[in-house]
């Protein structure tokens, strides 16, 4: 998996509470069977019109806004089904951080498994970067924000952290637990199902 | 101090603890579908992994199967590759798949309890948020991404933090309990709670009102803990919960020695602390509707559409979202819910396709016609309910009344298959979320129970169906 360390540009406000993975990335681009290219389908019905032009009045669609890879949103963020297509068509479209005042559960478990940087921020202050609209630096290490003019600090499982910035196999770290997962079986109650 | 019945099944699934970290959990059952599977297949190979538990996983293919006759070739072409790409990875990595003509085929939460694969006090998980559905059975059971499916397969083990337990009471009876269902229950919790209201717990449902519930009106009530946020949802199990499990395909050999062992284990202690508790009356509950796009976003039948200032209760975010959700599902506040004129109704989805569900459906319908500015299908949950429905005359009530009997899958749930709305049709549907474009791109959803959405099928709009002599 890609690490993730450190970055800094400037951060897309989508001024939305409760935004939902089928508005992520809706359901007809779900019968791909890799995980590439799901960038062109994010919040497809929000940026296209029925005929497929671009809506002008959304967010992602404002030029300024082409480079960012920092999202700033509203809590509740990617609730709804498990897909985690929504998180491969955020980074794929280049979304590496999301900052909300909350996320559903599994989609805050998904973006760590895809070295996306999910962090979780007070309201109020969710909501002056979003007004503010600025550049934001994000570092990992440190667990800091810096805006043009103060930083913020955030928190985040020291785990999570470590997988993140080394970009670690979840899969290899697990297998090294072998032995108990081995133990385990041999005391466990519930039967095969075959 | 005691501990919840979910600290219990944690605790008896624990296979690495670390200090304030995620903990490595075993899972006991691992079922597969076709939609969030094909990536972590491929993980698996690039890797040179084997799937640790092929025992321990079982297979189907619901999201996208057509629900029309099955003995033509599926003509979406992007369908048909991810179907034929699971019974590849099912082939080559030895896992039973109940494929689109087996009699066991079905939308994967309502197979795995008919089948007896569903047991207590057991964790489950699959790539879809609707695996709390087997909670009501006492099990642990959740959605997982499609990492974590991969994960699975090749560990048979899942890296968690521990949610905090939420405990739900539901108190009383229900007046009319054919005309408010587990469905009204569960969105009238949904509402009070809202959809970020158990983020980061686990539900046990409790109280009179779950335990006068049947196993099919239980699955119902969990089935949407996720739309109240909540990672999982569960309920002690009884003794309605061994007498369904008993005698299935794939129950235990071992059955009875194992529920002597649950009936004792598998309780929540009288001194054990839950993180949080709510608790719903249901003696005067309503049948509920909803009116905007996501599912607390509801009402009784009996109210008006409410205006964003009445919804928000001064939170100015949550007001901005109802104006949008008022706008999209083109309705006006003031607007009395069974004035609202539907244009199709779907009877399906994991929450409310199961046997029950379709009987109590059938009697408001039975002899009577579909509106004719209505089109309205069936899709029952699974080929055995379907079968069972047949076997009864079921499916004649439908058919005779002008709905559509189709073959099983998820279907207009989400509109992954030929089903879908078209852009400004309304559907009172008994699935399980109403976001936009959820049911086809530009529908407006409204979710309600089964026999609310047979009585609006009759009529063209919602009606009260407490007024119906069902009882």
């Amino acid at each position: 998996m890609d690490s993730f360390k450190k970055l800094k540009t400037i951060i897309t406000p989508l001024d939305q509470v409760n935004v939902d993975t089928d508005q992520i990335v809706p359901k007809q681009f779900l019968k791909l069977v890799q995980k590439s290219g799901f960038g062109k389908y994010l919040f497809f019905n929000w940026r296209y019109d029925e005929h497929e032009k671009q809506k002008q009045d959304f967010v992602l669609n404002d030029k300024k806004y082409q480079n960012s890879q920092i999202l700033v949103t509203g809590e509740n963020f990617g609730c709804g089904s498990s897909r985690e297509h929504a998180v491969w068509a955020l980074k794929d479209y280049g979304f590496l951080v999301i900052i909300a005042p909350s996320f559903a559960d599994i989609f805050y478990s998904n973006c760590f498994k895809n070295g996306i940087l999910p962090i979780k921020l007070e309201q109020k202050i969710v909501e002056k970067l979003k007004q503010e609209s600025g550049e934001l630096e994000v570092d990992l290490e440190n667990q800091i924000l810096k805006t043009h003019n103060e930083k913020i600090s955030f928190n985040i499982d020291s785990y999570k952290k470590k997988i993140l910035l080394e970009g670690l196999d979840d899969i290899s770290q697990t297998l090294k637990f072998e032995e108990k997962i081995s133990q385990f079986e041999k005391q466990s109650i519930i039967p095969s199902v075959l | 101090m005691g501990k919840t019945l979910f600290e219990k099944i944690w605790d008896a699934h624990v296979v690495v603890e670390k200090e304030s970290s995620p903990s490595l959990i075993y899972v006991d059952r691992h079922l597969v579908h076709e939609v969030t599977s094909p990536q972590a297949f491929d993980g698996l190979r690039m890797n040179n992994r084997i799937v640790r538990r092929p025992d321990l996983t079982i297979a189907t293919m619901d999201h996208n199967v057509p629900t029309n006759d099955r003995s033509l070739p599926i003509l979406d072409q992007t369908s048909a590759i991810q179907i034929k790409t699971l019974e590849k990875n099912c082939k080559d990595f030895g896992i039973k798949l109940f494929d689109i003509n087996s009699p066991n085929q079905g939308i994967v939460h309502v197979i795995g309890p008919q089948l007896g694969i569903t047991l207590p006090g057991s964790t489950i998980v699959c790539g879809d948020s609707h695996t709390s559905t087997h909670g009501a059975f006492g099990a642990l059971a959740f959605g997982i991404g499609t990492s974590d499916v991969e994960h699975v397969l090749a560990s048979q083990t899942i890296w968690l933090e521990k949610p905090e337990p939420f405990e739900i009471r539901v108190e009383g009876k229900r007046k009319k309990p054919h005309a408010v269902t587990a469905k009204d229950i569960i969105l009238s919790i949904i509402k009070n709670i809202g959809t970020a209201g158990g983020t980061g717990t686990v539900i046990e449902y409790s109280g009179e009102g779950i335990a006068d519930l049947s196993m099919e009106q239980r699955m119902t009530i969990c089935n949407m803990s996720i739309e109240g946020g909540a990672r999982a949802g569960l309920v002690a199990p009884d003794e309605k919960t061994f007498d369904y499990l008993r005698n299935r395909q794939y129950t235990p050999k071992n059955y009875e020695s194992l529920v002597e062992y649950w009936r004792e284990h598998l309780t929540t202690d009288k001194d054990a602390k839950f993180r949080k508790t709510f608790t719903l009356h249901i003696d005067n509950i309503s049948p509920q509707v909803s009116w905007g796009t996501n599912p607390g976003m509801t009402c009784d039948v009996t109210d008006s559409v409410p205006s964003s200032e009445d919804y928000s209760n001064g939170d100015e975010n949550q007001k901005k979202a109802a104006d949008k959700a008022l706008e999209y599902m083109n309705l006006k506040s003031g607007t009395p819910i069974t004035e609202i004129k539907i244009d199709r109704v779907f009877i399906g989805s994991c929450t409310n396709a199961r046997l029950e569900d379709l009987i109590e459906a059938s009697r408001v319908i039975k002899g009577q016609k579909v509106s004719e500015n209505v089109r309205a299908m069936v899709v029952p949950g699974s080929q055995m309910v379907k079968k069972q429905a047949e076997e009864m005359g079921i499916d004649k009530i439908f058919t005779k009344a002008n709905f559509e009997w189709r073959e099983a899958g998820c279907s207009m749930c989400l509109g992954m298959n030929p089903d879908i709305l078209s852009p400004g049709e309304r559907c009172a549907s008994t699935s399980n979320r109403n976001f936009e474009g959820r049911q086809g791109t530009g529908g407006l959803t409204h979710l309600v129970s089964p026999v609310m959405a047979a009585a609006a099928a009759l009529e063209g709009h919602f009606v009260d169906v407490r007024n119906l002599d069902l009882n």
